[in-house]
């Protein structure tokens, strides 16, 4: 079966984007594909590479990156609250005029469609958020 | 077609729990998540509500949220059933949607 995950929360603030995590490695576990995971709204905060926890703490961005280029998954960023976070990739700290970009390994930046699209493409859609 | 509702918070901290009861339908499932867990203390005002709710359907618990906090099986009340991840990814291919009450 094809699942599709929405992120809404930042990491750290509340449970969200761990438990998104748990159910992700569950999906994959039990032998079904995720189609993508769309981090929205605080969501976006998980995709800076900029993240550096204490050492006992677990990196959520690391945990999210690895996951997915183990399992080459399709992470995706919301433009707009990525933007109003200061989250960017290099085109678009181009675009803006910014000195640099922050965008974490194995997320993309992306716009509302690619939402849409993994609710018409997944069998399932799950939503983890505050 | 029968709906999974997940249920994340307290429900003395927010009203989605009482919301979700109100609108499950025959066959649906609840699963309580993350502080969601809470609202099935044994004994608590909400335990009534939800045991009320069982003929309806099911109430599951994610068990590692539930050991998080640190409640056993015997805190909750009778009935609910335990899942780990691996049983919440299960519960969301049976049901045919799935519902977050955030």
């Amino acid at each position: 079966m094809r699942f599709g995950i929405v992120v809404n929360e930042g990491p750290y603030t509340h449970q969200a984007s761990d438990s998104a995590y748990q159910f992700a490695k569950a999906v994959l576990a039990r032998g079904h594909e995720i189609f993508r995971v769309f981090f929205y709204h605080d969501g976006v905060n998980n995709g800076t590479r900029y993240t550096v926890p204490p050492q006992d703490d677990r990196n959520l961005q690391k945990l999210w990156s690895e996951l997915a280029e183990t399992h080459k998954l399709d992470l995706v960023v919301c433009i707009a609250a990525a933007q109003r976070r200061g989250i960017l990739d290099a085109n678009e700290a181009k675009r803006q005029g910014k000195d640099g970009d922050n965008i974490a390994p194995g997320f993309r930046i992306s716009g509302l469609g690619q939402l849409i699209e993994a609710g018409i493409q997944s069998d399932r859609l799950v939503t983890f958020g505050d | 077609m029968s709906t999974l509702h997940t249920v994340n918070k307290s429900p003395f901290e927010r009203s989605s729990l009482a919301s979700c009861l109100a609108h499950v339908a025959q066959g649906d499932a609840v699963l309580l998540i993350e502080d969601g867990v809470t609202g099935a203390r044994r004994g608590s005002s909400f335990a009534e509500a939800l045991h009320a709710k069982s003929p309806v359907c099911a109430i599951y618990i994610l068990a590692p949220d539930l050991a998080a906090r640190g409640m056993k099986a015997e805190d909750v009340i009778e009935g609910a059933k335990f899942v780990d991840y691996g049983g919440f990814v299960d519960l969301v291919a049976e049901k045919t949607r799935v519902v977050a009450w955030l």
